[in-house]
């Protein structure tokens, strides 16, 4: 099934996990998201933590989970890292990309051509004044300068790119980078 | 009747009050000292939220700030505030307080504690309150000329106040009832009906109930009851709201009371020439916080949430003995295993394991037995803690 149309078909789009649990009622819902919410915080939070924190038993979260990963609403498992903090050089530019839609495949075709590189990180059709953003990361503003001008701004049906370099990252993924917010309270409080 | 003070107190010759010699600056000071003296701890021992207040509420009082909005405020408070309080209370409570005379805006609870206090206590009256409660509790009475009655809870009962345990406390100077639930330091909650026995017995002798509900919002898996809510109390109830805990607001110190006019009139008396007005950077956060904090107290619950059945997984697994708390966000285990008592179970904890939790006592001699521990603090402190209160429960058995 192309995007596009999952995009207007309702069902697919909604997933099948968590209305496994509908007939359980709201509450259980809501329970078994909060399964994948702590997940989603906290990637390493083991099953045992997990039956403790909610308080659904343990072979059910680890039933919840592995359905997920198989049906792939649990894409991947990944840790934000601050690259710069490890001394690594990474670049990343965000580029706005203006296409011409196709017949009978809409914007689907392109982004596959664009989604297909291993540049790209984050590829979104947006709405506005231009049809994609693609987020890249290389090791250096050449490389990036190399990657739109040799792959990405040739790509048929790809009318015109703008390349933002990003000069520096504050937050990512809901993590602040910048500094932190420290909890300064007292040791002890009645 | 003025109580009658020592006769050697009565002279000119003391600097400080006999009022204030009634009551002791908390028992656990020796324990604060040591404490701050020692590095790497990891505490369970604080009574307020691990939470930064929410952004957009500091940013609500930064802008007040930056528009000049730096003066006094009328005595009882902003009114869009009072406005503010007021639909809230309908809306959670279908309570329908007027907003002109029936409620003020208070440096805190705290301060609409001790308001509430002078404010109906002549020299000798008596309230009842639940050992172990909330540590101002009886300080706020006695400063006020009151005499605290306690009435002994239990962990066997969950700590829950029992009206036949008041009643028979009940004598002509008692003037009211104070209770705090959810409580500090307890966790536990009242039902609607156990509350409602003790409203009937307010009721029968004609006796005022002061109701702490600050930590109101912190409930898990059930529905707070106000007491003010419970049929005809609504005119016999002092009751005493905050933004501290559920809007984790510790710092800026704004509350508020609710009771009818008469009540609300005299608090507003005291508090004109005491406090004048609550700061008003903390009254305009506090709109902000009623208007559009609801989704950030949902979320900081749903975390305590998950902490509280960890802690108290965690406790029992242990072998340190906890009921589950309904609200707030303490713990209340049993030491009685390791044949220490409170204070040296929390003394020696901290010594030896750097593990701070605060000794029952410190809330009433009911409290003896049983720690305090805090669970408004991150998972893997909550963790490490069970593990080294693991280490040391396993070596003192
Ligand atoms: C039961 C209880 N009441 C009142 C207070 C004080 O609240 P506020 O910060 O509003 O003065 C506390 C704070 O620990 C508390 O636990």
């Amino acid at each position: 099934m192309s995007s596009s149309r999952r995009l207007t078909g309702a069902k697919p789009f909604f997933g099948i996990i968590l209305p496994l649990y509908e007939e359980r009622g709201q509450g259980v819902i809501k329970l078994m998201k909060e399964v994948f919410e702590i997940l989603e915080r906290d990637a390493r939070t083991t099953v045992g933590q997990i039956s403790t924190m909610t308080g659904i038993p343990l072979a059910e979260v680890e039933q919840a989970i592995k359905k997920a990963e198989e049906e792939r609403a649990i894409v991947k498992y990944k840790t934000v890292i601050d690259w710069e903090k490890l001394g690594e050089e990474q670049v990343w530019a965000l580029i706005e990309v203006r296409i011409q839609p196709q017949r009978e495949v809409g914007f689907d075709a392109i982004a596959g051509h664009v989604y297909r590189f291993p540049q790209a990180r984050s590829v979104y059709l947006v709405s506005g004044t231009y049809e994609l953003a693609v987020l890249v990361c290389g090791k250096s503003m050449q490389e990036i300068a190399a990657f739109v001008a040799q792959k990405l701004a040739p790509l048929e049906g790809v009318q015109r790119t703008v390349t933002h370099f990003i000069l520096k990252r504050y937050k990512e993924d809901g993590e602040i980078l910048a500094e932190r917010e420290e909890v300064r309270r007292l040791p002890l409080t009645l | 009747m003025p109580p009658v003070y020592p006769a050697q107190l009565q002279t000119r010759r003391n600097t400080t009050s006999y009022r204030a010699s009634q009551i002791s600056s908390s028992g656990i000071r020796k324990f604060f000292d040591l404490l701050s003296s020692m590095g790497e701890v990891v505490s369970l021992g604080v009574g307020e939220p691990d939470f930064v207040t929410p952004w957009h509420i500091r940013e609500a009082a930064i802008y007040s700030l930056g528009r000049g909005d730096t003066m006094y405020t009328s005595n009882s408070g902003l009114l869009e505030l009072r406005q503010e309080v007021a639909s809230y209370l309908h809306q959670a409570y279908h309570l329908d307080y007027d907003p002109q005379v029936e409620l003020i805006i208070t440096a805190g609870v705290s301060e609409g504690l001790d308001l509430a206090m002078r404010a109906i206590l002549d020299p000798g009256d008596e309230v009842i309150l639940p050992d172990p409660a909330y540590v101002a509790y009886p300080p706020c009475i006695l400063l006020a000329g009151g005499i605290p009655v306690p009435i002994p809870t239990r962990g066997e009962n969950q700590f829950k106040l029992k009206a036949a345990d008041i009643e028979a406390r009940i004598t002509d100077r008692t003037k009211a009832i104070l209770i705090g639930y959810p409580s500090n330091p307890t966790g536990a909650v009242m039902s609607r009906e156990e509350l409602a026995q003790i409203a009937k017995l307010a009721r029968k002798n004609n006796i005022m109930v002061v109701s702490d509900e600050i930590y109101a919002q912190l409930v898990y898996g059930i529905e707070h009851s106000c007491f003010a809510s419970l049929p005809g109390m609504r005119e016999n109830t002092i009751l005493l709201g905050g933004f501290s805990k559920a809007y984790a607001m510790t710092g800026w110190r704004i509350g508020y009371a609710a009771a009818r006019a008469e009540i609300i009139q005299v608090m507003t008396k005291i508090h004109q020439y005491t406090m004048l007005c609550a700061p008003i950077m903390a009254q305009m956060a506090a709109i902000e916080a009623l208007k559009f904090g609801e989704a950030d107290v949902q979320q900081m619950r749903q975390e305590y949430d998950r902490r509280r059945r960890v802690m108290v997984a965690g406790l029992n697994d242990i072998g340190m003995a906890c009921f589950e708390p309904k609200g707030a966000f303490y713990t209340f285990p049993a030491v009685r295993g390791t044949g220490l008592t409170s204070e040296e179970f929390a003394e020696k904890l901290l010594v030896e394991e750097k593990v701070a939790v605060v000794p029952g006592t410190a809330f009433g001699e009911c409290g003896e037995g049983h720690v305090r521990c805090c669970y408004a603090t991150s998972l893997a402190n909550i963790e490490q803690a069970l593990e080294r209160m693991s280490r040391f429960v396993d070596r003192h058995r």
